[in-house]
């Protein structure tokens, strides 16, 4: 069994300083969305960006971790869709 | 195992489009694959799919391939391209509709 802030620790310790959001969506403990702002996305493609938060739960999928719906942003994009959705 | 490479090596490279699925396209057996068959669906492309339920090798030699652990896994033109999210987000904005079109272009 997986919670939010098990996921949400894994990822933080990978990536130092990122703001980390998991959410369990369907309450079975197995499926996850997570929102991912990190300054060391600057310059990354989004595979880049994505295999950066998924490496650190690689155990993790091959057991009790089905799926995580991922969105990644630099600061800098967080910033702009911030703004858009005022 | 450097069997399992050259087998994806080889579909990556022989089709334009790649998709690893849980599933075949017509029954897919998640919904992630589901939701990233639909895509190039919607778009109107062929499409050479593999279902990794039936082969187990298949399935953990990919997710090394790309060292990226989840399925469905998403290749235009021999490159990774993602997973479900990557290829929703790519659609949703127009990208993979380009990518599809741009590539194909360089590769007829």
């Amino acid at each position: 069994m997986l919670n939010p802030e098990q996921i949400e620790k894994a990822i933080v310790n990978a990536l130092p300083g990122a703001a980390v959001k998991v959410m369990d969506t369907t309450g079975t403990s197995d499926h996850f969305d997570a929102i991912v702002v990190w300054n060391g996305f600057e310059g990354k493609s989004l595979v880049e960006q994505h295999q950066l938060v998924m490496t650190p739960l690689k155990d993790a999928f091959d057991g009790p971790l089905h799926a995580l719906a991922l969105k990644t942003y630099t600061p800098e994009k967080w910033k702009q869709l911030k703004a858009r959705l005022r | 195992m450097s069997n399992v490479k050259e087998q994806i090596e080889n579909d990556i490279k022989t089709h334009k489009i790649v998709l690893y699925l849980k599933g075949t396209p017509e029954m897919p057996q998640c919904g992630f694959s589901a939701a990233t068959v639909e895509c190039f669906k919607k778009l109107g492309v062929k499409f050479h799919a593999v279902n990794i339920l039936e082969d187990v090798k298949i399935r953990q030699g990919v997710k090394e391939y790309t060292n990226w652990p989840t399925i469905p896994q998403v290749f235009i033109n021999g490159k990774f391209i993602g997973g479900c999210d990557i290829t929703k987000e790519l659609f949703e904005n127009g990208e993979l509709k380009k990518m599809v079109m741009v590539e194909g272009e360089t590769k007829a």
